[in-house]
């Protein structure tokens, strides 16, 4: 930790046995033509310093929306956030725009899947990386440029004085992502919000993006929320693993027990439809049916419809409830049900 | 499996080459290909993107025109066929892609487009093509219904079975399936996935099934080639290529897959490749994999590999790939095999 991060830290030893972020009863919705639609029930969790949580889900299940309203990323026209987002100390749901400036970037990084969308097409990679720098202030052009060259050099761009001069589409895509992950680890964030980082990415480039990004994590002890649908992704990169479905978090677990001993039936239902795991040629199991579309969230459970063990209680409305060991599960009858995980 | 039958469809030393955006270059999108495909097997066909797959693919279904080679099938080079036999007999290779979106026309309702490349060939009367629309929909699964609607008011599964029922309408044989599940959530690929089996089981269909994605095409292939830059690296039964894979890319690439294990049950060892896939435009002389190769020697820039077959139907193009192969047996370097067995 140097000593910037030290003066503006609220409480360096509160940090770190308190949670680094703890989000509690957050719900997002949207004002759309058919009225204002919630896309988000009581979202709660809590993210520890240096703690790597994976989120995963089928399309649409509130992946992205809730990494966005954690920076007030959302359009805030439509969007209306509630609940308590609490970082370091700070509401980042209340907190005043100059606050959230100071926090984005510098405490929270995020990336995103595209970087081609995130990086100003007419700005040079390492004129972009700068800026980052210089818009937290404290800092000259030269050392900017110095500290760019290295954040350049430690997310293992070769000859990045080279490079700094580059356009963003002068480079293929893993460069890209590597450079959006530069841009992002400047400030030596405390948290990095990665919406599915690798999944444009070939898989020897997500090879060498995962290894960095878990690297980068461990070396500077920042906490990762890894957003993705790929569940071998968050096995090989997170310790915690958060499900999610039709806008609630439906599983919180670590990864190894999520994996092999999962207490909902959509996260037995996801790790069932994955092939590799199945016999060749064998026919797979799917979950049968889509998810929900906002506006018509079923009463009670919201995995009814889909659910094989549905019964009658299923009709109310489900808490995510502690199961012990650290788990939570949305699921009254979890207890009841052994659910088959990818080692069976 | 393939036996001595003969291949339904047959490629040799295939080459394409697109005009490059920079002035006089070339892009060697397929740079020398050959195989065989046998009646009824799904072949699949995993790389990098840019390593010329949809390329491939489209060249089979005669969509883009060979700068080289031949493309035979059932023995019959379609370029010595008259224009009017061509149109015919191409409605037996057809070719499915990724994004359903693309493929159907958001105006028109799912039955009008189902029927469109009937209507387009001029098959049959206006009542004969919709009872085979109709049909078509109900062998992919779509109650009749769905006919009315309208591409928007159907999830991604559904619309790729769309796509797929008008394409059975032209009772193709050889289906090209370009990265067909990519799009769709993990939860309904398996769908899909057995969609195309059941259609294999019932109607013969052969397959081209191009992907990235390495757990689909071991599930669903019997045999599997492996593209890198042009150049098919290695081909063979599914089990030998993703369980004793013989080629340094192959290995790597199937190391490289994140395996949705528990930390104790993931023993694969993991082979870090360096870089990127080069350009096409300039590929790396001799092997064109030596640039990010772990065991390239100077031999390995001044000549290509062979493409051989190493042990009976497993072939592969390295310079040492029979030690590659031994090796394997002895030391057990199984990169991935644990990861992908099943
Ligand atoms: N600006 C918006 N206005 C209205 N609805 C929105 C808006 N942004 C997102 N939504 C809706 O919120 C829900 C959650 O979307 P989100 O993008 O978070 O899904 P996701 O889990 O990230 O999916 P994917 O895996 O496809 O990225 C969806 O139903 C989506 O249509
Ligand atoms: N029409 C075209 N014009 C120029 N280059 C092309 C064209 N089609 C493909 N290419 C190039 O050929 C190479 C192989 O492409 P492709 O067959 O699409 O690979 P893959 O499907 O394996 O990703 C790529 O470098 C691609 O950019
Ligand atoms: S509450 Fe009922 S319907 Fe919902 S997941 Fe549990 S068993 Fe299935
Ligand atoms: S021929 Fe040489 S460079 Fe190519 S794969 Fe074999 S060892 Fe590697
Ligand atoms: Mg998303
Ligand atoms: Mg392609």
């Amino acid at each position: 930790m140097n000593e910037a991060a030290t003066q503006t830290a609220p409480d360096i030893r509160a940090a770190q046995s308190a949670p680094l972020l703890d989000v509690q009863g957050m719900s997002i919705s949207f004002a759309t033509a058919g009225g204002r639609l919630e896309a988000t029930r009581d979202i709660a969790f809590s993210v520890a310093p240096g703690e790597r949580i994976g989120v995963v889900g089928e399309s649409g299940c509130g992946k992205t929306i809730t990494g966005l309203s954690l920076l007030r990323l959302l359009p805030e026209d439509v969007a209306h956030i509630s609940g308590r987002l609490d970082f370091m100390g700070v509401d980042l749901a209340t907190c005043s725009e100059a606050t959230l400036r100071d926090i984005r970037g510098k405490r929270i990084g995020m990336i995103f899947q595209e970087p081609m969308s995130a990086l100003d097409p007419v700005f040079t990679v390492g004129d972009q990386i700068a800026e980052g720098l210089l818009a937290h202030g404290r800092m000259g052009r030269v050392e900017a440029r110095e500290r760019a060259l290295e954040a350049l050099r430690s997310v293992g761009i070769a000859a990045p004085e080279k490079r700094f001069h580059a356009y963003p589409h002068q480079l293929s895509g893993g460069m890209r992502q590597r450079v959006m992950i530069a841009g992002a680890m400047i400030c030596n964030p405390q948290l990095l919000i990665a919406d599915e980082p690798t999944t444009a990415l070939d898989v020897t480039v997500q090879a060498q993006i995962l290894e960095l990004l878990r690297d980068l994590s461990d070396r500077a002890h920042m906490a990762l929320l890894f957003i993705t649908h790929d569940l071998g992704v968050v096995a090989e990169t997170c310790t915690r693993m958060l499900t999610m479905y039709a806008g609630e978090i439906v599983e919180d677990a670590g990864v190894d027990a999520a994996l092999e001993h999962p207490l909902h039936p959509y996260t037995s239902g996801l790790l069932r439809a994955l092939p590799r795991l199945s016999e060749r040629r064998s026919a797979l199991p799917s979950i049968p049916g889509r998810v929900p579309v906002l506006g018509q969230m079923p009463e009670g459970c919201r995995f009814r419809q889909r659910c094989p063990f549905a019964t009658d209680g299923c009709e109310k409305p489900q808490a995510l409830q502690d199961a012990g060991a650290g788990r939570r599960v949305r699921c009254w009858r979890f207890r009841d049900l052994d659910l088959p995980g990818v080692a069976a | 499996m393939t036996g001595e039958r003969a291949p339904t469809l047959s490629v040799r030393d295939l080459r394409v080459e697109f005009p490059a955006a920079e002035r006089g270059a070339t892009v060697k999108a397929v740079d020398g290909v050959s195989f065989d495909i046998f009646k009824g097997e799904t072949f699949g066909l995993i790389g990098e993107s840019g390593s010329g797959k949809t390329t491939i693919g489209r060249a089979v279904v005669h969509l883009v025109e060979p700068t080289a080679g031949t493309i035979l099938h059932d023995g019959v080079d379609p370029a010595r066929l008259s224009s009017r036999e061509f149109r015919a007999a191409r409605r037996a290779w057809q070719i499915v892609f990724q994004d359903p979106n693309a493929a159907l026309n958001p105006r028109s309702t799912i039955l009008t487009s189902v029927m469109e490349p009937l209507a387009v060939s001029g098959v049959g009367s206006a009542e004969e093509r919709r009872r085979a629309a109709l049909q078509a929909l109900a062998r992919v699964g779509l109650p009749e219904e769905i006919g009315a609607r309208y591409p928007h008011q159907l999830s991604g599964g559904q619309k790729q079975r769309v796509v797929i029922a008008r394409t059975l309408t032209l009772k193709p044989e050889l289906i090209v399936c370009d990265e067909v599940v990519a799009a769709l959530d993990m939860s309904i690929r398996g769908d899909v996935l057995n969609l195309f089996a059941e259609l294999q089981r019932e109607l013969g269909l052969t397959y081209l099934f191009i992907t990235h994605d390495l757990s689909v095409v071991s599930h669903i292939s019997d045999r599997i080639a492996v593209a890198y830059l042009g150049r098919l690296v290695e081909l063979g039964p599914a089990e030998a290529v993703t369980e004793n894979a013989i080629h340094p890319y192959t290995r790597a690439l199937l190391s490289a897959e994140p395996a949705p294990l528990p930390s104790h049950m993931r023993t694969g060892k993991r082979i870090l490749l360096e870089g990127e896939i080069p350009s096409p435009i300039n590929p790396p002389s001799g092997c064109h994999f030596r640039t990010r190769c772990g065991h390239a020697v100077d031999l390995c820039a001044q000549r290509a590999p062979e493409w051989r077959e190493i042990v009976r139907g497993h072939w592969a193009a390295c310079h040492f790939a029979e030690q590659f192969c031994s090796e394997e047996n002895v030391a057990g370097e199984k990169a991935g095999a644990t990861l992908l067995g099943g």
